[in-house]
């Protein structure tokens, strides 16, 4: 009992703190001393601003990541569900069967292996591309460095469109169907190099210095004095590329189109759902005994496994990938 | 530089190439790892842009650039003998503008709606959220659109029961365009609004105060301080996208297009590739890519003029 008192008496003194509070900061506004912070004094108005905007940056938000939660949920659903009572966000019966089935398919855990190849593969050779060409352009003293940084930039602006690259790339290069075609083509992103470029300029020169010194040529400075300082921002660049490769088709479609077991899991997604031309139920042999699972789960079961990678990495996505895009937009 | 300041740096004749060579030898390393970099931008960068005079041949596989047939302008002439040209150019046009009317404002609406959010952890939550279709492939974004529009999808299933008619979300002309949109701004709204919240960190708070102080309501507070603050961020978008007006995001209708929606989903960059990539019409397509970039060029530079007439820096 004496405890319920307790909490009544600081619920009011709780109150009347509040109150003196307002009281005191109003006093202060009227006097038009310096304000506080914004947003103490909370008219009505400004209260109904705040609560509309909160709940429809709630409402958006959720409405940006429904859609995942459905097709997660919806890739457990059993057959029976989804036929009966197909409006759900949540399925009530959990089964993994569409799971099993694509685990057990080799076509699919083919075309993971070929995406993380290409991803790392893809990304390791990114990386030395752009290091090794950003690094002699943050000297200002490498001869023809103006001339360059101009044929960079240049390349930024103006392309010969799509056909004279696939002509390149797929004929005069000889690389269609072979893993080449999707791994060298965009081997350095212009964007980004110049933002490494900038990074390297703006590392303090007297460890460069002293390492010369030391006896050290530009490569081992390069490999034992710049680049373990440069860690964050290889992973960042890391990071852009390999959600680069992970999420792009269209080379692959058009220069792998004869090569399918070189397929990346994007291109037999869309073979699978949007073309409509794989058929789910052709991609495992399963034994007669298990039953096959609903196509439409099969389906969003596929969405998730070519999803999850991107989600697992996402944390360390957002986090980096802000800074960058912040780096791009103050530099220029 | 100039003549006198290069031989004031360098000397003349000899000893320019002596200094060059000197230079050269004495951080070799650099100049070295330069090389894979230089043969990439020449390869992949400056090659095909020299390829683009095949929009001038008759170009085949067999014969090569050399060998192929100089056929002057009949590749653009052939294209707009085409009636279907105009086609091309208004779905390419319908969809731009109104990606330009829909989505562009989007992020800048979200920007400032967080902008004006004060709990801090809560902000960081919804933008975790906001960002995560940014990263997802755009084959899996189409893929989930099939998958919940589709006639097994539960968008259709509920619109169905609803309204008692069915809307066929993935092949009617009449809907592709706001299914683009749709799917454009659910991808990207949430990331565009970065480069407006990098903006909006940049204005000096003492300016709200002194509104308060000024007896500004909230509205009056955005409409007066925070919207000019991210006035020139935005010129500069509007500036960006108006050179890429005839670009429709090939990869993305290419995935969304198919034979029952061809009339609205043929845009020059779809016409491009089913005819260049899928048909083998090198030399025709070529000529239409080349179109596209001059007049990409010359939007960018007149929307750059009218950037600067208005006070803005642009562009360049």
């Amino acid at each position: 009992m004496s405890e319920l008192n307790n909490n009544i008496v600081t619920s009011e003194d709780k109150d009347k703190a509040i109150v003196t509070e307002k009281r005191v900061f109003k006093d202060t506004s009227n006097m038009k001393i310096s304000s506080g912070p914004v947003g103490q004094t909370a008219s009505l108005g400004s209260r109904m601003f705040d609560f509309i905007n909160y709940a429809l940056i709630t409402l958006i938000a959720f409405t940006t990541i429904l859609p995942f939660i459905y097709i997660v949920g919806a890739s457990f659903a059993t057959e029976y569900e989804l036929t009966v009572r197909p409006m759900f966000l949540w399925p009530q019966d959990m089964s993994l069967d569409a799971y099993k089935y694509v685990f057990s398919s080799n076509k699919l855990m083919q075309g993971f292996g070929n995406s993380v190849f290409i991803t790392v593969v893809g990304t390791i050779i990114n990386l030395f591309f752009t290091v090794s060409f950003a690094y002699p352009l943050s000297k200002k003293k490498v001869r023809g460095r103006n001339f360059l940084l101009n044929m960079v930039i240049i390349s930024m602006f103006f392309s010969g469109g799509m056909i004279p690259g696939y002509l390149l790339i797929s004929n005069w290069l000889g690389m269609k169907g072979s893993y080449w075609s999707v791994l060298i083509p965009g081997a350095i992103s212009a964007y980004n190099m110049m933002i490494v470029k900038n990074f390297f300029a703006g590392l303090p020169q007297e460890l460069e210095e002293s390492a010369h010194i030391d006896g050290c040529n530009d490569l081992m400075t390069l490999i034992k004095i710049v680049l373990p300082l440069s860690l964050p921002v290889l992973a960042t660049f890391g990071l852009f590329y390999a959600v680069g490769h992970w999420n792009s088709y269209f080379s692959a479609m058009i220069y792998l189109s004869n090569a399918r077991d070189k397929w990346p899991l994007q291109v037999m997604l869309r073979e699978i759902i949007i073309t409509a031309t794989m058929n789910p139920g052709d991609l495992a042999m399963m034994d007669p005994n298990f039953q096959e699972p609903p196509a439409q789960s099969v389906k969003m079961a596929v969405i998730v496994v070519s999803t999850v990678p991107i989600m697992c990495v996402y944390p360390f996505l957002q986090k980096y990938f802000v800074k960058g895009v912040m780096v791009g937009a103050l530099k220029g | 530089m100039k003549k006198a300041e290069r031989v004031a740096l360098y000397g003349t004749g000899k000893d320019y190439w002596k200094r060059l060579w000197n230079d050269i030898r004495g951080s070799y390393w650099l100049y070295l790892m330069m090389i894979p970099g230089i043969i990439y931008f020449v390869v992949f960068k400056y090659l095909p842009m020299w390829g683009v005079v095949i929009a001038f041949e008759n170009y085949s596989p067999f014969a090569g650039i050399f060998g192929s047939q100089w056929v002057g302008l009949k590749w653009f002439k052939f294209f707009f003998s085409n009636k279907m040209w105009t086609r091309y150019l208004s779905n390419t046009l319908i969809l731009s503008f109104m990606n330009l009317a829909l989505y562009f404002p989007a992020p800048i609406i979200l920007a400032l709606m967080l902008n004006e959010m004060r709990h801090l952890r809560y902000k960081k939550l919804m933008q975790t959220l906001l960002y995560v279709p940014h990263f997802i492939s755009i084959v899996i974004v189409v893929s989930i659109t099939y998958v919940i529009f589709g006639s097994d999808g539960i968008v259709y299933k509920l619109t169905a029961a609803l309204t008692g008619t069915e809307v066929k979300y993935l092949s009617d002309p009449g809907i592709f365009r706001w299914m683009i949109i749709g799917q454009t701004i659910w991808k990207e709204t949430g990331w565009g609004t970065i480069i407006f919240l990098a903006a909006l960190t940049s204005v000096d708070t003492e300016l709200y105060e002194a509104a308060m102080v000024d007896g500004a309501n909230r509205w009056q507070r955005l409409w007066h301080i925070t919207l000019p603050a991210i006035r020139s961020t935005i010129v500069l978008m509007l500036v960006l996208r108006m050179g890429s007006v005839l670009d429709t995001g090939h990869e993305h209708l290419i995935l969304m297009s198919n034979a029952l929606n061809r009339s609205v989903s043929q845009t020059l960059d779809v016409f491009v590739y089913q005819q260049g990539i899928t048909s083998g019409q090198y030399s025709y397509t070529t000529a239409i890519g080349l179109l596209k970039s001059l007049v990409s060029i010359i939007l960018i530079v007149t929307s750059n003029k009218i950037a600067h007439a208005l006070g803005e820096s642009g562009l360049y």
